[in-house]
């Protein structure tokens, strides 16, 4: 049988360094098969997040060879296997042990965002068509992948300004929602920190359910702030152009 | 070696954060009392959250002729006649304000013309009856409960599993847990549990479950005197993928068939002509995966023992659009476009029909205090679980199980637990630190799965339960022997360790009453007994703890009330 070499980050929050696996490479593997390979046979105490092993849940993410992927997602056969495949663990959250890390900061941030509320005296019917729109957001699996590599958080750290890209998601799903009465345009201007993105669509290229993160979500929660703070300086301007 | 502890206290203590626990600390929230959820995984990863067809309630949106009446009627006949008939009354009565509900709270749903919630056909449901999201319902499900509940208040102790209860005499009192992370201790003292653990399905090789799905619920509650039912019930699901190797068992949903997917053999023909010329593709699951089964076995299966699932006939579109998560799952893991041509499916472990028995209005199980919804629970599925019926189960009886901890909790006074009973946890699951022996938990747990799904199959024979038995003997030995290394910071193979106590308990409880149910029915199906036995549709296996091991009892099951018996009879005119 074929083999692999697989280069894991052993360690914790104090430090630690990669360690070399040979592993047995199956038709069709994927890296998460191999990690519980290692796990079975040759380090039972690696540390690595699953559940659903078909990337439904959101589990298994990491920096696969230099790319945030989801484990059980990535195909060996995709990676050059003359080279070890190195499995590190997402940079931009503490690390606990190994590939695990600490994302507890997302589920803080999401206490912020206020969910869904009904209109008064709405009547429950909605279109199809409405219900596609706002279909993408809500596919998100809570993988915090594009969190991960979001500059803003990655390489300056600004959790406690910036909710990163996973929440605007989230807050699209909810503004765009047919049925909703409420309005986020302050929350995400003041405290969520939408201002920090500078649309670079980092996020939107690593996001294993395909959501255009920048485009749908952001850029058009961009434009709702704008209309919310300052319309009547926009108003303003054109009327002096006289558009 | 004794290791410190935190404390916790709260009224009503839920074990489990899918789609039942979450319904049920809802509810309790909503009566007052303070709440905890603890949960294996982050919050959200439960199991609930693959679901991916649908959820089954009588709203009548598609077809207007759908009422509880014949939900009950459909659910009564998938599971054999052996379901608690009040709880699949409940249940079908109930469902239809419980999607409603998820509504109000910010789930969307795809739609009629009309602009209602549309419904999509599934196996042994009479009328369209599943309410979805394209193929991802258990996503949206889960977010929108998770979502509430944190709001309103509830406090989640997530990647924290639970290895006792505790008791006050009696009565209920809290629970031993330990956190994952950091490997330390916690106690909770609370008046009222209530256990939303899941299945089962991780004591098979060949399972669309995860690794939490360990029945840690069920053997929980055993330990302090709860009663199991209904435990030789486990639901192969008709179709896992099967090739590559690596992703054996995930599960393909219903929902192929559902929206017109044929199953064919190696020789091309649509094999459910046989077995059920009627219902074809969408008869129940037990049929559908003994039909597979039982074409592979005869040498007519696929390449890689499989039977072909094809939905290519449909437009490219519109697969994609009802079907995503299949579309990219096959794309990028087994190399198929299911729009242009087959799937190769197989049986696979998928959901536990038996469990903690309880009580229909209450939820309560035997032990008072302590209560039990969701997969953890038995009664409503009878022989054999239709499609759809689990998530509308998580809703109905999650809130009633909520509903009455919380009402419990307000009559009791706070419980005390003596020390005894936590030290004796601590240094049950220090064990294996200190075990000598080179017994790894990843060897036993493979040696396990090897033996459940050899010997007690979709087919079994008293022969092979008898020799399952044996095995399970030894592995039980093997069990107290493991050892692991590492420390006890994030450490899977300690957490494997105790999880594999709780998947012996199980497997001996499943495999005890599938021996001694000398029929075939529904999901259960003896080769040495083929059909199905009159005697056996009046009573039940019931299995319960007792100071010389597990024992089984056979208690008969209450004639139904003569309304409920009619709504059965109508349709035999
Ligand atoms: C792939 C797949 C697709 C499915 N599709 C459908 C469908 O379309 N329609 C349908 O009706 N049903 C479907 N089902 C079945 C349904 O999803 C499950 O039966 C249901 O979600 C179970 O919900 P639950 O709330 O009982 O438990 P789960 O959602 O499994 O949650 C169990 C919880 O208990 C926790 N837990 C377990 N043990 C412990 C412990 N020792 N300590 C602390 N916490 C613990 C876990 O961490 C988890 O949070 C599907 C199942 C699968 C696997
Ligand atoms: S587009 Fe915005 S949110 Fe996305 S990675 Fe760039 S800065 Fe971050
Ligand atoms: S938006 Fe995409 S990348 Fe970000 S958490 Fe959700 S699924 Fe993951
Ligand atoms: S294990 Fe669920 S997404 Fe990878």
């Amino acid at each position: 049988m074929k083999e692999a070499t697989l280069r894991v980050f052993r360690g914790d929050s104090s430090g630690g360094q990669t360690v070399d696996y040979r592993v047995p490479v199956a038709p069709g593997m994927v890296v998460l098969d191999a990690l519980h390979y290692i796990q079975g046979h040759l380090a039972p105490d690696l540390a690595v997040r699953w559940n659903c092993k078909a990337g439904k849940c959101g589990s298994c993410s990491a920096e696969v060879n230099g790319r945030p992927r989801l484990t059980c997602k990535t195909r060996m056969d995709d990676l050059p296997q003359d080279q070890p495949i190195t499995v590190l663990p997402m940079k931009s959250f503490p690390r606990i042990k190994d590939l695990v890390t600490d994302v507890s900061w997302n589920y803080r941030v999401n206490r912020k965002i206020p969910p869904f509320e009904p209109r008064k005296g709405v009547e429950w019917k909605i279109s199809q068509l409405d219900v596609d729109r706002v279909q993408e957001f809500r596919k998100c699996i809570e993988c915090f992948l594009c969190q991960n590599v979001c500059h803003v958080l990655r390489e300056h750290d600004k959790k406690e300004q910036f909710a990163g890209p996973r929440f605007f998601v989230r807050v699209a799903g909810l503004e765009m929602h047919p049925l909703d009465g409420l309005n986020r345009a302050g929350l995400l201007k003041d405290q969520l920190g939408l201002g920090y993105c500078n649309i670079t669509k980092c996020c939107t290229e690593v996001c294993p359910e395909e959501i255009q993160i920048t485009d749908n979500a952001i850029i058009p929660l961009k434009e709702r702030v704008v209309d919310e703070f300052y319309d009547p300086l926009t108003m303003l301007f054109r009327k002096i152009r006289g558009g | 070696m004794t290791a410190n502890y935190e404390t916790r206290e709260h009224d009503v203590l839920i074990i489990g954060a899918g789609g039942a626990g979450l319904r049920a600390a809802i509810e309790a929230l909503a009566q007052g009392a303070s709440v905890g959820v603890v949960c294996k995984s982050l919050l959200g990863k439960a199991h609930t959250v693959m679901a991916e067809g649908g959820i089954a309630a009588a709203m009548a949106n598609v077809d207007a002729a759908d009422s509880w009446k014949t939900h009950f009627r459909d659910t009564m006949r998938g599971g054999k006649f052996l379901n608690n008939w009040r709880m699949a009354q409940l249940h079908a009565q109930e469902s239809p304000d419980r999607v409603r509900e998820l509504e109000q709270w910010g789930a969307l749903f795809d739609r009629t013309e009309s602009g209602d919630i549309l419904q999509r056909a599934f196996g042994g449901h009479t009328f369209k009856r599943l309410c979805h999201v394209g193929d991802r319902t258990g996503l949206e499900m889960i977010r929108t409960l998770q979502d509430r509940g944190v709001q309103q208040g509830i406090d989640v102790y997530m990647e924290c599993t639970v290895t006792r209860l505790l008791m006050d005499g009696g009565r209920v009192a809290g629970a031993f847990a330990y956190w994952r992370e950091s490997g330390r201790f916690i106690v909770f003292k609370a008046k009222s549990i209530v256990i939303a653990t899941g299945g089962i399905g991780k004591a098979w090789r060949v399972t669309s479950n995860s690794w939490e799905y360990t029945g840690d619920g069920m053997a929980l509650a055993y330990e302090v005197g709860a009663e199991l039912m209904d435990m030789e019930f486990v639901q192969f699901h008709p179709t896992g993928m099967v090739w590559p190797p690596g992703v054996q068992g995930i599960l393909v949903t219903e929902a192929v068939r559902g929206e017109g997917g044929i199953l064919r053999n190696k020789a091309g023909e649509r094999f459910m002509e046989k077995y059920d010329p009627k219902r074809m593709e969408l008869s129940t699951r037990d049929v559908v995966a003994r039909s597979i089964y039982t074409e592979v076995k005869e040498g007519r299966g696929t390449e890689h023992g499989g039977a072909y699932l094809d939905i290519s006939h449909k437009p490219a579109e519109y697969v994609k659009k009802k079907l995503p998560s299949m579309y990219h799952q096959f794309k990028e893991l087994a190399d198929v476009d299911i729009t242009k041509g087959p799937m190769e499916v197989g049986p696979t472990c998928h959901y536990m029909m038996g469990g903690i028995r309880v009580d229909a209005e209450t939820a309560q199980s035997t032990v008072p205090g302590l209560f039990a919804a969701g997969e953890a629970a038995a009664g409503l599925h009878g022989a054999n679980r239709l499609g759809g019926n689990s998530l509308s189960d998580l809703l109905v009886f999650g809130r009633r199980a909520g509903l009455a901890a919380a009402q419990h909790a307000k009559r009791s006074s706070t419980p005390s637990i003596d020390n005894a009973q936590i030290e004796q946890a601590e240094k049950e699951l220090l064990a294996p630190f200190s075990n000598s022996g080179s017994e790894s938990p990843y060897a036993v747990h493979r040696d396990l799965q090897e033996v459940m799904q050899n010997l007690v199959g979709i087919f079994r024979t008293d022969e092979d339960l008898k020799k399952a038995l044996a095995e399970l003997v030894k592995l039980k030995s093997r069990v107290a022997k493991v050892s692991v290394e590492g420390s006890r910071l994030f450490n899977p193979g300690w957490h494997l360790s105790f999880d594999l106590k709780a998947m012996l308990t199980v497997s001996e409880a499943v495999t005890y009453s599938a021996l001694a149910r000398t029929e075939s029915r529904g999901a259960h199906s003896r080769i040495d007994h083929p059909s199905v036995d009159s005697a056996w549709e009046k009573k039940r296996n019931v299995i319960v703890r007792e100071s010389g091991g597990m024992s089984r009892r056979e208690v008969p099951i209450e004639p139904m009330p003569k309304e409920l018996q009619e709504i059965l009879d109508e349709d035999k005119v």
